[in-house]
């Protein structure tokens, strides 16, 4: 029974990181129906940073955290501004080969300057015991970090001005620019706001598993299964989808095939668009 | 420009393509250089595969590293474990990848755009896993051997073989281009509501297309057994799937040129930079980036556009395209994919 729930612990915990980087990219599509493919290669690039700050910097961890959220945010404007602003108004295939071209950038500059995978040590190096469990105290950091994350997020949107002009762009976007909301400003912040969780949840994450430069890779194609199951652009969607499959593939690895968890989770999502070619919950076509 | 001029300039690229080996057999370093367009020629032949599906119906695959890896798997398997003939056994390789690709094709062209390039990769790194962990099937560390007959040993000999392929899948391609399916396709790319209202099915074209453009890069694969000699799981890599499509939209998506330019040029020009180690592939995300954006239509494309536009300023009158590729209604999209 320990063992099932420490199970149920990590999936929460690989939970945590996958919402995190599927309301990143929920946002985006739902206000830019952009499928931003290199999402998760922000997310490495995150990881990266963190490793330059902490480990080369000398930082503490939680001024890291902020240093990198901070970095990626701009990062992610400058992604919007050169890449994907000159395609607006193109077929949305176009903006899905420019992030493809954006992965290889992005990967192969990491990988032509360390090819070695890095480590990152844990700011808190103890662990604790839960009902017959021991976890690293990094897996609660992690779970709770990415819970506040997304209630700060959900605040953001809710109760500010802003973050309701982003709703409303979402819902209508002729509606939101003829009430005088700026489609260029709300995408750069959408894409700062994104890609700040993501280096969020790189931050996060980075203590407990190696830095490679391919990390990205599996990591955004999840990303996309949870949001298609989610329905894309649906907040809620990306965070039930997030757990939900962090739990099956911590439970699959645990009893089924840890080689072959992949195939598990891109086998689900086949099997879904399949059925359902526009996601299994209410969400918009992509054209 | 005139039929003559056309037919001219095609021949005289067919002599250059024949004459290469003849000139690069007089140096050891040429020697190597014959097999970089061999294999040049085999990426072009993946390339023209790929130019059927996202060049005529608008539908990205990014699971075309995966066929291409297949197929030179079952070719090597047919080969060497069951002993087929090995001329017996290339057609029998692209009817294995077309079979599958005719699974494939059945869920996943039920979707559209992004989604369907994201489904294709998935169903990309399903196959890198299982030929990854499967050892009886990849061969494990050592690989999987192949050994093509005696008179193939030769590099120049191989280069033939390949030339020989490359020229028949442009006419088969030209032939489907130019045949009434080719139009429905270019009408399903442009317009797939319209193609729908005036009786084109567009699933079943698409379908058709998916299944014929995996069927090619079954012999591609294939091909790229015999140049190799042997496999490991890394044939089946996403980023093969991810250098194809590059090839195909720098040299020009929807033209026949295009895919055979931009694989020959570009895999060309990655071994003469070889130098530059990883960063090489930077340069290449970076080309493609600003291609997208300024030059959708690539290379070939662009010149072409290029050459209309002079045209219709000398002349002052309206030009047809007299193009095969471009002989449908989408002359007026720009970029890719149907809207």
């Amino acid at each position: 029974m320990s063992f099932f729930l420490s199970q149920v612990i990590i999936g929460i915990q690989l939970g945590s990181q996958y919402v995190m980087v599927a309301l990143g990219l929920t946002l985006i599509f739902g206000i830019l129906d952009i499928s931003h493919f290199a999402h998760g290669h922000m997310y490495m690039i995150g990881a990266y940073l963190l490793y330059i700050v902490m480990v080369l910097g000398g930082f503490n961890y939680w001024l890291a955290l902020i240093i990198c959220m901070a970095g990626l945010a701009v990062a992610g404007v400058v992604v919007e501004r050169a890449v994907y602003r000159p395609l607006r108004g193109r077929p949305s295939i176009n903006s899905f080969i420019a992030a493809i071209g954006l992965i290889l950038v992005l990967e192969t500059l990491v990988r032509g300057i360390q090819p070695n995978p890095l480590s990152v040590p844990q700011p808190i190096d103890s662990t604790v015991h839960f009902l017959g469990t021991t976890m690293e105290v990094q897996r609660l950091i992690v779970i709770f970090g990415a819970i506040f994350f997304v209630i700060l997020l959900q605040l953001f949107i809710k109760r500010t001005r802003l973050g309701t002009a982003i709703e409303a762009m979402s819902q209508d976007r002729e509606g939101a620019s003829l009430v005088g909301i700026s489609v260029n400003r709300m995408s750069a912040l959408t894409f700062a706001l994104a890609t700040a969780l993501a280096a969020a949840a790189a931050v996060l994450m980075a203590p407990l598993a190696f830095i490679a430069p391919e990390m990205g890779s599996t990591l955004i194609l999840k990303a996309f299964v949870i949001v298609v199951i989610g329905g894309l652009g649906s907040m809620k969607g990306a965070i039930f989808g997030g757990y939900i499959l962090g739990i099956l593939e911590a439970l699959a690895i645990a009893y089924v095939s840890s080689a072959y968890k992949d195939v598990f989770a891109f086998g689900i999502l086949i099997v879904i668009l399949a059925i359902r070619p526009t996601g299994l919950f209410k969400g918009r076509e992509a054209t | 420009m005139k039929k003559y001029a056309r037919i001219g300039l095609y021949l005289l690229v067919l002599a250059a393509a024949i004459a290469l080996p003849l000139l690069l057999n007089m140096s050891r370093k040429g020697k190597y250089q014959i097999q970089i367009f061999t294999l040049a020629m085999v990426w072009a032949i993946a390339t023209l595969s790929l130019n059927l599906i996202l060049g005529y119906t608008g539908q990205a695959s990014l699971a075309h590293g995966a066929f291409m890896g297949i197929g030179a798997y079952s070719f090597a398997i047919m080969v060497e474990r069951i002993g087929i003939n090995f001329w017996l056994a290339l057609p029998l390789t692209c009817l294995v990848t077309a079979f599958i690709g005719l699974l494939i094709g059945l869920p996943s062209l039920r979707t559209k755009g992004p989604y369907f390039a994201i489904l294709t990769l998935c169903f990309n790194v399903i196959v890198v896993v299982v030929f990854f962990n499967w050892t009886w099937l990849s061969g494990g560390t050592a690989g999987q051997k192949l050994t093509i007959p005696s008179y193939l040993s030769q590099r120049w000999v191989r280069y033939y073989v390949v030339l020989f392929f490359l020229i028949l899948v442009l006419l088969i391609e030209r032939q489907i281009v130019k045949s009434l399916s080719g139009s429905s396709l270019i009408a399903v790319r442009s317009n797939e509501a319209l193609a729908e209202a005036v009786g084109i099915r567009s699933f079943r074209e698409k379908l058709i297309a998916f299944t014929a453009s995996c069927f090619l890069v079954g012999l591609a694969g294939a091909l790229f057994a015999m140049e190799s000699g042997n496999l490991n799981y890394n044939v089946t890599n996403y980023l093969y799937s991810f250098y194809i499509l590059i090839y195909l939209l720098i040299g020009g998506v929807a033209t026949l040129a295009g895919p055979v330019v931009g694989a020959v040029g570009l895999y060309w020009l990655l071994d003469r930079i070889e130098a530059l180690g990883e960063f090489r592939y930077l340069i290449f995300g970076l080309i493609l980036i600003v291609f997208i954006i300024y030059l959708p239509r690539g290379v070939v494309g662009g010149i072409k556009q290029l050459w209309e536009w002079a045209k219709g300023r000398w002349t002052r009158k309206e030009v047809p395209s007299d193009t095969p590729a471009y002989r449908g209604p989408d002359e007026e999209v720009r970029g890719i994919g149907s809207d």
